[in-house]
């Protein structure tokens, strides 16, 4: 049987994530993988995914309540086609975790969240206990829903192939919540989730003006996306967008750079598989030292304008 | 208006998880259990619209062990003013937790069911939408602020890169994210009330749900850690290793 990967776009382009789980899903089986692109005028985004590899067809469902995504209706619309189908993947994304749980619900089926690891079509490794274990399990259940968690997977080398596209109907929810407003941070550096260097700032840096005056030259110099500890969301410092941990967002970048962060568990579940890890911080015992590739201990707001001038 | 509000018992999160060497699953005998964080903030939240007079009676729902009924007995203390323990010593996963808080809820008739996002055990971050998926239910997860206006329910929520404001109708699922609120101490007085409140004891079998899960967990292990790696002296040291060695320059 196929697999149906669920896109993540925003009805212009794909976003990145998904190439992440087409890759899974190529590790289950990938003899015959689909994608489902569900929006409003969206066929663009269509016609991008049926150019990647491994992709034998795109199912594009558009239709204008659809536009904003909300999970009642792309819920119905993946129902439509999801019993013919022994794999639905979905990022393991706010949108993904939102939406996953409600389709494999309404198909009386498990739902596998985060998953880092195929062992087989059956049975995948996930983190628990905020990454602090790995489970290995089982599902018995006919049809698998599964969220994908983007940094245990390489995105899927580009191809410039041509996978059919067929256009599938859209399906509502009566009884569904309706998007009043969505406000997007404007991305004037990459985004965190994708970004190969992340910069991060924990409550050593003192204050939300100290955040834009030593760490985003930083930032701008390494062409870094901006990351924060969970204190320093919390002390006000940083947006709350920008928390990198188990309750924020999971990165793995090729470079992390923490600065002022002592190395909490929680936040050290949310960038431990970063490649190279460099840890700037004045405390010699600070735990973020025992992740870190490179460790400098010292002050900061000395350390930092040094790098800038010498990146 | 009623309010339901599911918490579960998790390890502390102040206690770090242990793994057993066996690799059958985590170490939680003589350790300090807790209500889920996430479980708590549903519960002052609402608390807080009881206060505020939109809410007019707050049920508090747990589903496992009887040793859940301390767990209950907090969300009382906080100011639940009922609760309900859906007993069985059964291990419970999502589904069926969803498929048991449904029953709840069939009987309940509440005009909002507040939960956690996730339980800080299993992360699975799904009881929420999967109750409102089976009880065609419209849902606000990863919420950072609720209001009741008129009929409907706003609520910002949170999602990757920003913010988003969904209307809903009621009854409505919203899951509770971090920023919600600040969760109260319990003081002493409400300790001593709480255990004057009803708690109300039902089993899986009562309400009619399989609970069989669909999981099978085969194996739990530690995950993989990082090599040490090693101090360098000054940023110059930092700088040249991130190039020549690392080559992430």
């Amino acid at each position: 049987m196929a697999i149906l990967v669920i896109a993540e776009h925003d009805n212009r382009a794909l976003s990145a994530v998904t190439l992440n789980v087409i890759a899974a899903a190529s590790r289950i089986d990938a003899t015959q993988i689909h994608v489902l692109v569900a929006g409003s005028g969206a066929r663009a985004v269509a016609v991008e995914a049926a150019k990647l590899a491994s992709v034998n067809t795109v199912l594009l469902a558009d239709a204008p309540h659809l536009e904003a995504q909300i999970a009642e209706h792309v819920e119905a619309t993946v129902l439509t086609i999801a019993k013919s189908y022994s794999h639905v993947l979905l990022a393991a994304s706010s949108q993904g975790k939102n939406l996953a749980p409600r389709i494999a619900a309404k198909l009386d089926v498990a739902q596998i969240g985060d998953i880092v690891e195929v062992v087989d079509a059956d049975t995948f490794k996930r983190p628990i206990y905020a990454g602090n274990a790995i489970a290995t399990v089982r599902s018995v259940d006919p049809i698998k829903v599964l969220t994908v968690r983007r940094t245990a997977f390489d995105p899927l080398a580009a191809q410039d192939t041509s996978a059919g596209l067929e256009e599938i109907a859209a399906a509502a929810d009566g009884n569904s919540a309706q998007l009043v407003s969505r406000t997007l941070a404007t991305r004037d550096r990459p985004e965190l989730g994708q970004a190969a260097t992340v910069v991060s700032g924990g409550r050593g840096l003192g204050s939300s003006q100290n955040f834009k005056d030593v760490l985003e030259p930083l930032a701008d110099k390494l062409g870094a996306a901006l990351g924060a500890s969970r204190a320093a969301v919390d002390a006000g410092f940083a947006p709350n967008d920008a928390q990198v941990g188990q309750t924020g967002k999971i990165v793995a970048p090729q470079l992390y750079v923490a600065v002022g962060i002592s190395g909490a568990i929680q936040h050290l579940a949310g960038m431990k598989d970063s490649k190279v890890i460099v840890a700037i911080n004045k405390d010699a015992e600070a735990p973020i030292f025992s992740v870190a590739d490179y460790g400098l201990v010292g002050d900061l707001f000395e350390i930092v304008p040094e790098m800038v001038a010498g990146v | 208006m009623k309010v339901v509000v599911a918490v579960k018992r998790v390890l502390d999160y102040n206690v770090k998880p242990r793994v057993r060497s066996d690799g059958s699953g985590l170490d939680l005998a003589n350790v300090k259990m807790s209500m889920n964080p996430f479980d708590e903030i549903a519960m002052e939240e609402a608390v807080r619209l009881k206060e505020a007079g939109v809410a007019t009676e707050v049920i508090a729902v747990s589903c496992g062990t009887t040793q859940s009924q301390e767990t209950l007995r907090t969300a009382l203390a906080m100011g639940a003013d009922r609760a309900i323990l859906v007993e069985t010593s059964a291990e419970l996963q999502p589904l069926a937790v969803a498929k048991l808080l449904k029953a709840i809820v069939d009987r309940e008739a509440p005009g909002l069911i507040l939960l956690g996002k996730q339980a800080i055990d299993d992360d699975a971050n799904q009881t929420g939408q999967m109750l409102a998926a089976l009880a065609g239910l419209p849902q606000a997860t990863f919420a950072s602020k609720v209001s009741v206006e008129g009929d409907r329910l706003i609520v910002a929520r949170e999602v990757d890169g920003g913010e988003e404001t969904l209307s809903l109708p009621m009854p409505a699922v919203v899951t509770s994210d971090l920023r919600l609120n600040e969760p109260r101490y319990v003081s002493l007085p409400n300790i001593m009330k709480a255990k004057k409140k009803p708690m109300e004891t039902v089993t899986p079998d009562m309400l009619g749900v399989d609970v069989a899960p669909r999981l099978q967990t085969l194996h739990v292990e530690e995950p993989a850690t990082r090599k040490a790696g090693v101090r360098v002296p000054d940023v110059a040291a930092l700088l040249g290793a991130l190039r020549d060695e690392a080559k992430v320059l």
